[in-house]
């Protein structure tokens, strides 16, 4: 239940939305087929990738998760050079081309948005899926809840949501939390609303003060019923999307705004689906383990690289990717290997995510610790703004705790 | 709503002046409320991170600077009253412009804000959790004082 201030325009999207819906059901049929030529390259890779695992604990979260890809298969070598925008584009063309219930809307999304990851959408699948929304988080969330969930008059289809910044998610937090989380448990399963994502840039950029930098996924990964996930670059971006798409549960995708245009990347050409609840290591060490996620990861590479060239440590770096569920087997894997853990993240060190990890990891492998584990991560205070550099979990901060927990454990 | 409304030309400051003063003699009569809408242009970029000729036409917004522009109109009609001439526009612009950019030089100069504030005013007090922090920033600091 939730007030949504409806004027025309509103009005008379929610009904071609509807209207969609229907035509939808009415040939089904031959939404199932292209729903399933949207996997059938997926079941090709999955079936060469079986050969292929990689050797990062194999549990998911979740059992029906596909396995890693193995980036250097045949599939996937043509590649195209792209920014983390172009990859939300493409991917996003790419779902709304197969699979005709999807729908994306949020503000301004049809001019091509704030960051430029919905360009030309519009234009190529029509005002009826891809359109703008009053200024209203609550309405946005509400509708694609809605629009995801099936019902006696419809099978429910694809909402893709964009808040355009993390900051303004507030108002949509109860749709959130006691409507969509809640949504397949309260029904005993009799209905879901897993058929939608919410995607929205976050973190600090710079310039963004209160209102345009904050990391609020410690209030999201605190919801059961909901999945969090975080890429850092353009191919864990377009992994991650398809894999959101795919899920039967709501995702929420938290994008990296800084990195929008800064990081380039080869992303495969083809269907990839990176598993949700496992983590990656990007870099292998044996002195320390250093975990984070999106742009934070950044960072810490710079970290890590400096404490090797200077003092010649070695850091095993870990990409959570997936904050909820989080793939705890793999970070305790590595710290019973290096006895020392660092968490960094952006967002306030009291009950950030950062917390769960070093909760979890000290009660799986307490006796494998030779230091106390340490978080670098935000002060306590609102995201400042003429001190944005001194407040952020910079590269020095980690270095210094990198060295601490070494000289502890001497 | 039920609400008593005004809808005024926003971009001429003598209606508005004349709607608000109705408005506002209207809400003291009535003991009600009213709303006031006036109607106007954004003429500029949503913001700095804005470019605005991607979603509407040039001509639709120099339309609007020639035509009606609240600056341009009212200065049309004081001078076509004789209450005032080209000359007092240009030197008011002078005048105006250069009080701006002494303003601007003044606050360039002032000295950056203490690092202190970053942790002042988040609470009526300042709790032990938050000197604790300042404190390991300031450790830091000094350590890496080059970097920042």
């Amino acid at each position: 239940i939730f007030q949504f201030i409806l004027h025309s325009e509103a009005s008379s999207i929610i009904m071609n939305a509807l209207r969609i819906l229907n035509n939808i059901n009415k040939a089904s049929k031959a939404r199932f087929q292209c729903g399933s030529r949207f996997l059938s390259s997926q079941t090709s890779l999955e079936q060469h990738n079986n050969f292929h695992y990689d050797e990062q604990s194999h549990n998911g979260a979740f059992e029906s998760s596909p396995p890693e890809p193995n980036m250097t298969s045949l599939q996937l070598q043509s590649k195209s050079s792209m920014n983390l925008v172009a990859s939300i584009k493409n991917t996003l063309s790419h779902i709304l081309e197969h699979d005709p219930s999807a729908i994306v809307f949020g503000q301004d999304v049809a001019f091509g948005g704030v960051f430029r990851c919905t360009t030309d959408l519009q234009s190529l699948y029509g005002k009826d899926r891809v359109f703008n929304t009053p200024l209203n988080e609550t309405g946005i969330v509400g509708m694609a809840i809605g629009y995801a969930a099936p019902s006696s008059g419809s099978d429910g289809g694809l909402a893709i949501a964009e808040i355009q910044f993390a900051d303004y998610i507030f108002p949509a937090f109860d749709q959130i939390k006691n409507e969509a989380s809640m949504f397949r448990y309260r029904s005993g399963n009799q209905w879901n609303c897993g058929n939608m994502i919410i995607r929205m840039p976050y973190g600090a950029v710079g310039h963004g003060g209160h209102y345009h930098s904050q990391s609020p996924e410690a209030f999201l990964t605190h919801i059961p019923g909901i999945v969090v996930l975080i890429p850092r670059g353009p191919v864990m971006a377009k992994g991650m999307i398809l894999s959101a798409a795919k899920s039967k549960d709501p995702v929420i995708i938290l994008e990296p705004k800084a990195l929008y245009r800064a990081k380039v990347e080869d992303v495969p050409d083809e269907e990839y689906y990176i598993p949700i609840g496992k983590a990656e290591v990007m870099k292998k060490g044996h002195d320390v383990t250093v975990v984070g996620w999106g742009r934070q990861l950044t960072i810490l590479e710079k970290a890590c690289d400096m404490a090797q060239s200077e003092h010649g440590i070695s850091c095993e770096l870990i990409d959570l990717r997936s904050l909820s569920p989080w793939d705890a087997d793999t970070v305790e894997n590595s710290v019973r290997k290096t006895g020392k853990l660092i968490v960094s993240h952006e967002a306030p060190i009291t009950c950030g995510f950062g917390a769960e990890v070093v909760a979890s990891i000290q009660e799986r492998c307490f006796l494998s610790l030779e230091a106390p584990i340490k978080r670098v991560c935000g002060y306590d205070t609102p995201f400042p703004l003429v001190f944005e550099k001194e407040y952020l979990p910079s590269e020095w901060k980690n270095l210094e705790a990198i060295k601490h927990v070494m000289d502890y454990s001497k | 709503y039920g609400m008593a409304s005004i809808r005024v030309d926003g971009n001429d400051v003598l209606a508005v002046h004349l709607a608000t003063k109705a408005a506002r003699d209207y809400a003291i009569q009535n003991m009600e409320p009213v709303l006031i809408e006036a109607m106007t242009y954004r003429q500029g970029d949503h913001s700095t991170s804005d470019d605005s000729s991607q979603y509407r036409a040039k001509d639709e917004v120099s339309k609007v600077e020639c035509d009606y522009d609240p600056w341009k109109r009212l200065n049309s009609f004081l001078i076509h009253q004789d209450w005032m001439t080209e000359q007092d526009v240009e030197s008011m612009v002078k005048e105006e412009r250069a009080a701006v950019l002494q303003a601007l030089s003044k606050a360039e100069q002032r000295p950056l804000t203490k690092l202190d504030t970053m942790f002042q005013d988040v609470y009526h007090e300042m709790p032990s959790h938050l000197k604790q922090q300042e404190h390991e920033l300031h450790e830091h600091l000094k350590k890496f004082s080059d970097k920042y």
